[in-house]
């Protein structure tokens, strides 16, 4: 492990993760903040709203994620003139964001959308029977119990969000693939250990994370 | 749960008012958004009649989307094939009663699942030639990372679909004096299979998706000829994308639809496997993207 006894070559290693932990930080709450809106726009009794849910999901999901963040960066900013920020890093994560979230937010839709097919009929003809609103109903009623079902395929979401993220390198971010990739063309004898060294990171985060999720997936399910 | 009509009561007077008044806001809101990026796009001039007619001449489908298609297909499809072949060997691995074939075969699958796939890409595209001392054939970098990644999620697929059979299929093939190969090659992974297809399938749309990967390494595929390379020659990145992006949406939706196809036709005749845990609904299989 020669290549990281030299301090700037740990830095781009730590400056790589330390964009890719703030990529999925960011891109989870955008995703999962939309994802539950298009969720609650495709049960709604508004043909509209149902249809802007159901048009948004087909686009993206069947979008690769690659073309919607070439579009961010040479679409919405280099012609549209749609910028985040004046620093170049800052502006291209924001991008890289805005790709992100839009992109799992269509996936994040489906997963609840399912999860609110596993609540039984009965529980929300018992909201309504005691004169809930739609509204009520679906964020006191039925998206608790919704959330509890989905936990173990959100967690795989967010876990190909992590991964995803290193598709904003695409725009020119230094995040952790981007990383890799100086480094073994600056140190072509040291190829493998850098791999390990960037794959075994996401390994190492993703696989407990993954298994974390199962075990929280069991134990906050709903007894039925 | 049917989604329709059970969160809410049938429409009445004042539901339906209100209904129509969202519908209205809803609506407008929608349209204005349209309007403002109509307005977005009047300004910065992305309706030039300029930018959009090389989609009009022949030379533009035939030089670079035909050609690009033509890659992304070719990848898919050589990348589909062996991770099919890459998921059932590794599925009957960690399936398998010898610790010494299981241990090395749920390592590799978790390994590659978690392992970002440009991450890979980069590694056998730029890393490989060094200890080769050979450069790296582009496709061959892009079918081997696609290989690896879907192949280790298909591993899995295959390894729960194997678990939902029934037991007394195996039992059964057992008693009537069938070796552990012919039971899984025979009876589990067939059935297996077939209760599995309709994730395969979507599987393969992460495929198709995931060939785009390609154009960061600048293999010939869809997005880099339709969209890099078009835009190079008329100035049209915006309205390149937008038609790479029908492209893609159309296969993926016809895959998709293949798979919701299939997924009915099992169901109606019977042959996925029944849950065992009583009546309780499961959600749908985490879908990977």
């Amino acid at each position: 492990m020669d290549v990281f006894s030299d301090p700037a070559n740990v830095d781009v290693y730590v400056t790589g993760f330390l964009w890719i932990l703030k990529l999925t930080i960011a891109g989870t709450v955008g995703a999962l903040v939309l994802g539950v809106v298009l969720a609650a726009m495709r049960v709604s009794p508004v043909p509209v709203l149902r249809w802007f849910g159901a048009a948004w999901v087909n686009i993206f999901r069947n979008t690769p994620l690659t073309l919607i963040i070439f579009f961010c960066y040479f679409g919405l900013f280099s012609t549209l003139g749609f910028s985040a920020s004046d620093d170049i890093d800052r502006n291209n994560y924001w991008l890289g964001v805005i790709g992100l979230s839009v992109y799992t937010a269509a996936f994040v839709c489906e997963a609840i959308r399912s999860g609110i097919n596993t609540v039984p009929a009965g529980q929300a003809e018992a909201a309504r029977a005691i004169g809930m609103s739609f509204f009520q109903t679906l964020t006191m009623i039925i998206l608790p119990q919704a959330g509890r079902a989905v936990i173990a395929p959100l967690g795989s979401i967010f876990i190909a969000l992590a991964k995803n993220s290193t598709i904003v390198g695409t725009i020119g971010l230094a995040e952790s693939s981007n990383a890799m990739k100086d480094l073994i063309n600056a140190n072509g004898d040291q190829v493998i250990s850098i791999f390990l060294a960037f794959a075994g990171t996401f390994a190492i985060v993703l696989i407990p994370t993954g298994y974390g999720f199962g075990w929280l997936a069991r134990r906050l399910a709903v007894k039925r | 749960m049917s989604t329709d009509a059970v969160l809410y009561d049938h429409p009445g007077p004042r539901a339906r008012a209100r209904n129509r008044i969202l519908t209205v806001v809803f609506g407008v809101v929608v349209l204005a958004l349209l309007y403002w990026v109509y307005t977005k796009f009047d300004d910065k001039g992305q309706w030039a009649a300029a930018l959009w007619k090389p989609f009009t001449q022949g030379s533009t489908w035939t030089d670079y989307i035909l050609p690009g298609l033509r890659h992304t297909l070719e990848a898919a499809a050589v990348a589909a094939v062996l991770s099919l072949a890459f998921g059932i060997v590794f599925s009957v691995g960690r399936l398998s009663d010898h610790w010494w074939v299981r241990v090395p075969a749920g390592v590799v699958v978790e390994f590659f699942r978690a392992v970002p796939l440009l991450l890979l890409m980069f590694f056998i595209f730029f890393g490989v030639p060094f200890l080769t001392q050979q450069p790296m054939s582009i496709f061959w970098s892009v079918v081997i990372g696609l290989t690896l990644y879907n192949g280790s999620v298909l591993a899995e697929a295959f390894r729960a679909g194997v678990l939902a059979v029934p037991n007394g299929q195996s039992e059964a093939a057992y008693a009537v004096g069938m070796r552990k190969g012919q039971v899984m090659a025979n009876i589990l992974i067939p059935q297996a299979a077939r209760a599995m297809l309709p994730v395969i399938v979507s599987q393969l749309v992460v495929l198709v998706k995931d060939t785009a990967l390609g154009y960061i390494i600048s293999y010939n595929e869809l997005l880099q000829m339709g969209v890099n390379n078009v835009a190079a020659n008329f100035g049209n990145v915006v309205q390149a994308a937008i038609v790479a992006a029908i492209i893609y949406i159309i296969i993926n939706s016809l895959l998709t639809a293949f798979a919701g196809w299939l997924s009915r036709r099992t169901r109606r005749s019977g042959r996925a496997p029944r849950s065992t845990g009583g009546s309780m609904p499961t959600p749908a299989p985490a879908e990977v993207l």
